[in-house]
């Protein structure tokens, strides 16, 4: 739309509804949600985009591929990445040596083609079928012809391209590289270390000579992002829109140096032990005894300069008081809002706002608190906490059990769906250490009993779904027709409403 | 191992959990998001004149205060007016010019010694050091000045070889400058041309391996690319963020707050109440009003609460919803009228009037909170080019704070009446505001300071400055 003089002319604004899930404004005619284009969030990118990683093998595509994707994914950007290794591996059975990657292989050039050619078609189904909005083409891409074939598909299909190169020529980093994840990769099963390390060196000297770095000048028009020396340099050339420009701030701020994370909430509180949510209460006798343990903990791990972090709430500083290390309030850390419904056990709840607490259970994730807050909220409000957590070492984060579930999806690439229900209980610590492409958990309960707060999915009754549907559309005054189809859908075709 | 157990209270200004006596653990001031920097950092500009520097020292001063992290600009140019008498000639600036060398150079050192004093008495936190520094001697001195101290530092070098830019870069802040007062046009431009040339013999760039120890940017051609080397800590991080998403390219921001709505009507606070009548009139006057100014590409955003979403769907625009554009929480207080907030939280109400920046409403917000809070929006109205934002009172003042440059002081006191749209033009170093009412009654909410903000104040001084309403 170039200017507003072709709009219609507005005569009344249209009638507004509030979508009972998530506590949305939304247009409406004849009581019915009208497809509006008004979005609920901040548009990120009006087309889709391919990220397309460069470099020699052992520079950290992979690494790079996949953090990148579980972060877009975990702030609500649909994410997938496509290893074009992976799909070698799959027409390729086994694998032989490095002779495979040999420039002058015909045979191996012509199946590795085919592979990226393949990966790029999966591309395009995910992104202009499927409905993702960046996908991650993970391989060396180091020849300009390459990088040329890729731009050129995505112009056809009008999707957005961004570079991500690493370069580094620090040997011991690239041996580091090959022990984490080579020495494990499929390709060599049944290999002893030196014989990876040796075939693996190999392998990247068949790429060297035709490898061609992103050029300032050449390449001047693309943009990207070019990492030196895993993160001590970057160059960044014409960054088009604000997706682009979040994946480089991310990828400005994440390092590899060894450390872990340890996530824990609160002690036990005077509310959890009546079973209220929320509030402001302080520890009871048994989060106090927590607390001490926590601080015998940390002691024992021994962490060199360790960070820790609270909310605002009392509780959660009433347990880092007691662990003796200077700490840092975010109020970023707070529990979620539960609006109408702080302070109320769930039977309270129940009682009180019946429809809410069933549609609490049907999307937990999407479902906010009347003047409240939603899972879906609170990961945009941590956002930050994650980046900071990023450009950390060493950290405790002592919050809450909404709050670390959210924390906890992030690291271990949970979904929407699981993210709500995730086990984060009282009185246990989870440490979580970086490696290799992923993070290993561990957790430790300390000994202090305290109350459960965990509530499961319910099983899901679906003749009091519609009932409850029933009750709640009507009640938003939509037309008796609607609900009528909602009432008479066969059971095999019931689908949840989704909006 | 402790036996620690220590008691917290509640600072009843913020609303902040501390202990209560003085623990070593808890060094800082509450607030919303944790204060990073240990050591002050000074910002040092490099590259010729008449390639941003003071722009963007200006600009990023602005934005790092708006965030809480108390910045100054130190321009050395303006230590060299203050010392000589007044510029007669490009001829200042030759590189044999002996004692023009010695005064700039004694500028520098002036200027050095203030930052000094800024950080140690004044609790700065940030210095931008604005100057050219364009030799390796200068950047020499600079470096050592700060190891003695203890100060980091990070670079900033602008790098522009594009002359058309240059161009509009004298016309829009050279030929205003105190040294070209009462010149010809063609004479500035000619001298300062010259200006240039001068630095020109002697710049040396930041070098990608002499200096790879060093922390900078480098921004080429306003921002088409960076070299981004050796980011030190969380502040830094920020900055290049900012940097890397602020633009030159002209264009408009409007701000407006939503139509009037049922609750202002009746004197209450928050909620999520519809438009009132007027508001609905001034739906579809903003949607003719916006429509006369026949904007390119106009993106709309409003918040989540009714009212807003309401007033946009007056324009018959597309538009996006921003939680983070929803107004203040005010806690416990929501929907109340500053009556019954006297009546029932008279000590609130005071706290309130004595510092309203900090005041954080019982389960509720501060403007500190919103001002963290809109963060996002701010770095994305920075990206963006035109941009209408229908909005809040608190939230509008918080927006608007961030373009004027207001003090934390300042801020929960700026008049942002109902029904009145503020278009934002950037122009040279700041900003320029017009107010446009669109002629449609509505009551008045701006409730001024009090005199008296003792918590033992009698009602009624306290509601002496509640606006009117039914």
């Amino acid at each position: 739309m170039n200017s507003n003089e072709d709009v219609m002319m507005a005569t009344s604004p249209r009638e507004l509804t509030q979508n009972p899930l998530k506590k949305i404004w939304m247009p409406c005619k004849n009581g019915l949600p009208e497809k509006h284009i008004s979005q609920r969030r901040v548009c990120m990118t009006n087309c889709p985009t391919l990220i397309v990683t460069v470099g020699l093998p052992a520079r950290g595509k992979t690494y790079i591929s996949k953090k990148l994707t579980r972060y877009l994914n975990w702030i609500g950007v649909p994410t997938k990445e496509f290893n074009v290794g992976q799909y070698r591996r799959e027409c390729v059975k086994i694998y032989k040596s490095f002779e495979f990657f040999r420039p002058d292989n015909e045979e191996g050039l012509k199946i590795r083609r085919q592979c990226a050619l393949t990966a790029l078609n999966d591309v395009r189904q995910y992104l202009s079928v499927e409905r993702g909005q960046v996908a991650v083409f993970d391989a060396t891409n180091t020849t300009r012809q390459r990088r040329g074939t890729i731009t050129r598909f995505a112009e056809q299909n009008g999707f957005k391209v961004f570079f991500v190169e690493s370069v580094c020529e620090d040997p011991d980093v690239i041996a580091e590289n090959i022990v984490q994840v080579k020495l494990g990769s499929p390709d060599y099963i049944d290999c002893n270390t030196e014989e990876v390390v040796e075939d693996f060196m190999k392998r990247i000297k068949c790429y060297e000579n035709s490898y061609q770095p992103l050029d300032e000048v050449l390449d001047r028009d693309l943009s990207y992002i070019k990492i030196m020396d895993v993160g001590r340099r970057y160059l960044v050339n014409q960054v088009q829109d604000h997706v682009q420009s979040r994946i480089v701030y991310y990828l400005m701020n994440i390092h590899i140096t060894p450390r872990s994370i340890y996530l824990c909430r609160h002690g036990e509180s005077d509310h959890n032990v009546k079973g209220r949510i929320g509030g402001d209460s302080g520890l009871s006798g048994r989060g106090k005894e927590f607390a001490k343990c926590l601080e015998k903990f940390i002691q024992e791990q021994n962490i060199k300069d360790l960070k820790v972090w609270t909310s605002q709430m009392k509780r959660t500083i009433q347990t880092a008081e007691a662990v003796a290390v200077p700490y840092e309030q975010w109020k970023a850390l707070n529990e979620i809002d539960a609006g109408v419904c702080e302070e109320m056990m769930y039977e309270e709840i129940q009682g009180h706002f019946p429809q809410e607490f069933a549609l609490r259970d049907q999307d937990k994730y999407r479902y906010r608190y009347p003047k409240g807050e939603s899972y879906e909220d609170l990961v945009q409000r941590l956002e930050p906490v994650i980046m900071e957590l990023e450009r950390q070492e060493n950290v405790l984060v002592i919050c809450h059990q909404a709050v670390m579930r959210c924390l906890l999806a992030y690291f271990l690439d949970k979904s929407a769906e699981e993210l709500p229900y995730l086990k984060c209980p009282l009185h246990t610590v989870l440490k979580l250490t970086p490696v290799a492409y992923g993070c290993k958990v561990e957790s430790v309960f300390l000994n202090v009993e305290a109350v459960n707060t965990h509530r499961d999915r319910p099983e899901w009754d679906w003749k009091k779904s519609i009932r409850m549907f029933h009750w709640t559309y009507s009640s938003f005054r939509f037309t008796r027709s609607f609900s009528f189809l909602l009432c008479n859908e066969s059971l095999d075709n019931w689908n949840p409403v989704q909006w | 191992m402790s036996q620690r157990q220590t008691k917290l209270t509640q600072n009843p200004l913020e609303k902040i959990w501390i202990p209560s006596m003085s623990s070593k653990l808890y060094r800082r001031r509450g607030s919303s998001v944790p204060q990073f920097t240990n050591s002050p950092t000074m910002i040092v500009m490099v590259g010729l004149p008449a390639r941003g520097k003071t722009y963007i020292s200006k600009k990023l001063t602005r934005y790092l205060n708006w965030i809480g992290v108390p910045t100054k600009v130190f321009n050395v140019g303006q230590y060299r007016r203050d010392a000589t008498q007044s510029y007669k000639s490009y001829e200042f600036f030759r590189p044999d010019n002996q004692e023009a060398m010695k005064i700039r150079k004694a500028c520098a050192i002036a200027a050095l010694k203030d930052v000094c004093a800024y950080f140690m008495q004044e609790q700065g936190q940030v210095a931008v050091f604005d100057a050219t520094n364009t030799t390796i001697e200068r950047r020499e001195v600079i470096l050592s000045f700060a190891k003695e101290n203890g100060y980091k530092i990070f670079f900033i070098e602008s790098l522009c070889d594009d002359p058309e830019i240059i161009a509009e870069n004298i016309k829009q802040v050279k030929l205003s400058s105190p040294d070209y007062a009462g010149c010809d046009k063609e004479e500035a431009v000619a001298d300062f041309l010259k200006r240039i040339e001068c630095y020109k013999v002697t710049y040396i760039s930041l070098n990608d391996e002499k200096d790879r120890s060093l922390s900078y940017i480098k921004i080429f051609n306003v921002g088409s690319r960076y070299l981004v080397n050796r980011v030190q800590d969380h502040i830094q991080s920020r900055i290049v963020y900012y940097l890397m998403n602020i633009h030159v390219a002209p264009r408009f921001i409007y701000l407006t707050r939503h139509g009037e709505s049922e609750l202002n009507l009746v004197g209450r606070i928050g909620g999520d109440s519809g438009l009132s009548p007027r508001g609905n009139k001034f739906a579809s006057a903003l949607g003719g009003y916006i429509r006369s100014q026949c904007i390119r590409d106009l993106k709309v955003w409003t918040s989540h609460m009714k009212r807003t979403i309401q007033t946009a769907e007056g324009l018959g625009v597309p538009y996006e919803q921003w939680k983070a554009l929803n107004e203040i929480d005010a806690g416990v207080c929501e929907e109340m009228t500053y009556e019954e907030i006297q009546d029932h939280y008279p000590e609130e109400f005071a706290l309130r009037d004595q510092n309203k920046y900090r005041y954080r409403y019982p389960k509720g917000e501060s403007y500190e909170d919103l001002v963290q809070r809109l963060e996002p929006v701010i770095m994305e109205l920075e990206r963006q080019e035109n941009v209408l934002v229908v909005c809040h009172q608190a939230v509008m003042r918080c927006l608007l704070a961030y373009f004027l440059d207001k003090s934390a002081a300042e801020l929960p006191y700026l008049k942002c009446p109902l029904h009145t749209v503020l278009k934002l033009t950037p122009v040279a170093y700041g900003c320029k505001v017009e107010s446009i009412f669109l002629n449609i009654e509505a009551v008045n909410t701006h409730r001024d300071k009090p005199v008296n903000v003792d918590v033992d104040r009698e009602p009624e001084e306290a509601l002496l400055t509640v606006p009117d309403h039914i």
